[in-house]
C-alpha cells in the first residue's frame, strides 16, 4: 500500500503535554516538517540540527525535537544557541524556539544581541501574548485592555506600558538579516508560517545571518476562551496590533 | 625548560589554550580584563584556531558556555566577583546539566561594586553555593602563577572525567603580577563523540535514541530529580575522595599552624621564615583545592602534639576559618587575623599576631 502521509520524523513519539486548543503543536509540526524537508532537498545533512528550548510551555521541547536538544535558562536560549554554533559551524542548523515572555521579557538582551551580532541562527518566537507556563500572568506583549492574573483589571497603558512589537523592534538591527511575523489562526496562514520558518532556516544554511519568525499563536487556557473563541480573540486583537508580514528581508531589498 | 616572564593573566589564558580550550566567551571587568584581550588574538592564531567572543553580559557569557560545552568542545570564561556573581544563574544550569568547563573568578573587593584591588572575599561563593540547588565546582586557588598554569594543564581532564564545572578563585594580585613561568606545551585535543556521548555531536534519526544529544537540567517528576541529584552526588564524593590537593610547609614540630590560601598563603610563608630565624616554629597548611577542602590533611598536621594553636590569614572577615573549624573540629584554639577592602596583610603584621598568640600561651 503507498504511504500518503507520514508523522515527521523530526518530531519523537512522545505526546504532548500542551493544553487542548495551544498553537504549539502545529508550531512544533511546522518547524520539525521544514528541517525534515530541507534534509530531503539536500539544504540540509541529516543529524546537524540542533534546536534550543526555552523556559515556558514549550519548555520540554527537547523532549519533542528529534534531533540534539539543549534547555536553557529563561531568556537565554540565543546565548546557548551562540555558543553552540560557534563550535558546530555553518553546517549545522542552530534554532531556538522561545515564547513571549522568555524572549520579549527575561531574554531581551539575549535576543537583541544574537540579532546585533548577526549571529546565524534562527529563533521561532511564539508570542501568545501571556505567560503560559506559570499560569496568565502578564507579558510585555500583554495587549492593553487585557486581563492577566497580574493585569485582573486589565493592563493598564499609563502603569505598565505598551506591549512591544518584537519583530519590528529586531528589524531595526543592522546583524538582522529576515524577520517576519505570522499566525497559525488558519489553513492559508499556517502554510504562509512555515514558508517563512524554512526560508529562516535555508537562509541560516547559506551563512546569511539572523532570523526570525515571531508566531501569534492561541492560550485558550489563560485566556480564559474556547478553541474556537480564541482563534477569533487573536484575529480581532493580536493581528490588528501586531501586524503579520515581512519586516525584513536583506535577500529581498 | 626555559622560563618566560609573563603577567599572570596572560600566562592562564596561555595555559588554557595549551590544555585544549578554543572557545572563549566573556565581557571586561577589571581585574581580569587582560583575559578577554589576550584571547581576542591570540584564539587567532594558526595554531589555535579558536574563537573569542565578547558577549553583552557576564549572563549570555556562561550561557554561551553552556551551549558550546554541549558541543563536547574544551570552553573557557574568565570574570571578576561582581561579573561572577552574574554568571551564577549559568554556573548552576552547567552544574546540573554536567557540562565540563572552566570558569576563572579574579576576585575583587566586595560587596557590590567593591573596588578593583585584590581579595578573597568570594570564598563562600565559590565553595558554599554561588547559584541555585545542591551542586559544587571542583574549585582550585592557586598561590602562584605557575601552580595557575599547572593546574590549568589538567583542569580539562578532570572536569570531563567527573562531568563537572572547574573553578578558579585567584586573587586580583595573581592575576596583575608578572612571575617567571615554565610554559607546558600544547595538547592536542579534539572533540571525541565516543568519549562524550553525552555531546551534540550530529544525532540522527534511526541512531540510538539515548545518544541523542540533550543538554539539561530540568527533571520534573521528584523521583527523576531525585535520581539525577543522586549522580551528581556520587560525582561529587568521587572528587572528595581523589581531588583534594593542599600544600604542608614547614608543619613538622611547628608550634602554630596558619592556614590560609592563594596569595596570602605566600606571605605567610614569608612570615613563618622570618618566625624561625628568631626560633619560633611556626607552619602552614595551605588548601590548594577549596572544594573539595582538605579536612582530613589540615586535621592530621593540626593535630601534632606540637601544635598548641592554629592562626587562620585571609583576605576577606574569615570566610575559609569556617572550614579550618571544621577541620580542627574543636580540638585546638583557633585564632583569625584578616583584612578587608583589599589591603593585604602584611609579613610583619603576620609577624606580631603569632607573637602575640604565643605570649598568651
Amino acid at each position: 500500500m503507498a504511504v500518503v502521509f507520514e508523522k515527521t520524523k523530526l518530531l519523537t513519539d512522545k505526546t504532548f503535554h500542551y493544553c487542548p486548543g495551544c498553537n504549539h503543536g502545529i508550531i512544533h509540526r511546522l518547524v520539525a516538517e521544514s528541517i525534515e524537508e530541507l534534509i530531503n532537498e539536500g539544504v540540509i545533512e541529516e543529524g546537524k540540527v540542533i534546536g534550543v528550548a526555552p523556559v515556558g510551555c514549550s519548555v520540554f521541547a527537547y523532549d519533542y525535537f528529534n534531533c540534539d536538544m539543549y534547555e536553557a535558562a529563561h531568556g537565554r536560549a540565543p546565548a546557548c544557541a551562540t555558543g553552540a554554533k560557534r563550535v558546530v559551524g555553518k553546517d549545522t542548523l542552530v534554532f531556538t524556539y522561545q515564547g513571549d515572555g522568555d524572549l520579549a521579557s527575561i531574554g531581551t538582551a539575549e535576543i537583541v544581541h544574537a540579532a546585533h551580532r548577526g549571529e546565524k541562527i534562527a529563533t521561532i518566537f511564539v508570542n501568545n501574548a501571556i505567560y503560559g507556563m506559570t499560569g496568565g500572568q502578564m507579558a510585555p506583549t500583554t495587549l492593553v485592555g487585557q486581563k492577566s492574573t497580574t493585569s485582573p483589571k486589565g493592563r493598564d497603558e499609563a502603569w505598565c506600558g505598551a506591549p512591544i512589537r518584537v519583530a519590528e523592534m529586531l528589524a531595526t538591527i543592522p546583524g538582522a538579516y529576515y524577520i517576519e511575523r505570522c499566525a497559525v489562526n488558519n489553513t492559508a496562514n499556517i502554510n504562509k508560517c512555515k514558508k517563512a520558518i524554512k526560508k529562516a532556516f535555508k537562509y541560516q544554511m547559506e551563512g546569511k545571518g539572523f532570523c526570525l519568525i515571531e508566531v501569534l499563536s492561541a492560550c485558550p487556557t489563560n485566556w480564559g476562551l474556547s478553541a474556537v473563541e480564541s482563534m477569533k480573540w487573536l484575529e480581532e486583537n493580536m493581528i490588528p496590533y501586531y501586524p503579520l508580514g515581512v519586516k525584513k528581508d536583506k535577500e529581498a531589498e | 625548560m626555559a622560563k618566560t616572564l609573563m603577567k599572570g593573566s596572560e600566562a592562564i589564558a596561555e595555559a588554557a589554550i595549551r590544555a585544549g580550550a578554543r572557545y572563549f566567551f566573556g565581557y571586561p571587568i577589571t581585574p581580569q580584563t587582560e583575559i578577554p584581550e589576550y584571547m581576542s588574538s591570540r584564539m587567532f592564531d594558526p595554531d589555535v584556531n579558536g574563537c573569542f567572543l565578547q558577549a553583552e553580559s557576564e549572563v549570555a557569557a556562561i550561557n554561551m558556555i553552556y551551549g558550546a560545552a554541549g558541543t563536547g568542545a574544551r570552553v573557557i570564561t574568565s570574570s571578576s566577583s561582581p561579573g561572577i556573581s552574574l554568571k551564577q544563574e549559568g554556573i548552576s544550569y552547567c552544574a546540573g546539566a554536567r557540562l565540563p568547563a572552566v570558569i576563572l573568578n579574579v576576585m575583587r573587593g566586595g560587596p557590590g561594586l567593591g573596588n578593583i584591588q585584590a581579595s578573597q572575599g568570594d570564598y563562600f561563593q565559590a565553595v558554599k553555593g554561588g547559584g541555585n540547588g545542591d551542586y559544587h565546582l571542583l574549585t582550585y586557588a592557586p598561590s602562584s602563577v605557575q601552580e595557575a598554569v599547572d593546574i590549568m594543564m589538567f583542569a580539562y581532564d578532570k572536569a570531563e572525567q567527573y562531568r563537572v564545572p572547574v573553578l578558579f578563585i585567584a586573587d586580583g594580585i595573581i592575576a596583575q603580577m608578572m612571575e617567571p613561568v615554565e610554559m607546558p606545551d600544547m595538547v592536542d585535543f579534539k572533540i571525541d563523540p565516543e568519549k562524550k556521548p553525552w555531546a551534540c555531536t550530529g544525532w540522527k534519526p534511526g541512531d540510538d535514541p539515548a545518544l541523542r544529544g540533550v543538554i539539561n537540567s530540568i527533571y520534573i517528576s521528584t523521583e527523576e530529580l531525585s535520581e539525577h541529584n543522586a549522580v551528581l552526588q556520587e560525582d561529587y564524593k568521587k572528587i572528595i575522595a581523589n581531588e583534594q590537593m593542599w600544600e604542608c610547609y614547614k608543619t613538622e614540630g611547628a608550634e602554630i599552624i596558619i592556614t590560609a590560601f592563594g596569595t596570602v598563603a605566600r606571605i605567610a610563608k614569608s612570615a613563618i621564615d622570618e618566625l624561625e630565624a628568631e626560633g619560633i616554629k611556626v607552619g602552614l597548611v595551605r588548601p590548594i583545592t577549596v572544594w573539595p577542602f582538605p579536612y582530613e590533611a589540615m586535621a592530621k598536621a593540626i593535630a601534632a602534639d606540637s601544635v598548641k594553636a592554629v592562626l587562620d590569614v585571609e583576605l576577606n572577615e574569615g570566610q575559609m576559618l569556617q572550614d579550618v573549624k571544621l577541620a580542627v573540629n574543636g580540638t585546638k584554639p583557633v585564632d583569625f587575623f584578616g583584612h578587608l577592602g583589599s589591603q593585604m596583610p602584611t609579613t610583619d603584621e603576620i609577624v606580631a599576631k603569632i607573637k602575640s598568640m604565643k605570649e598568651a600561651m
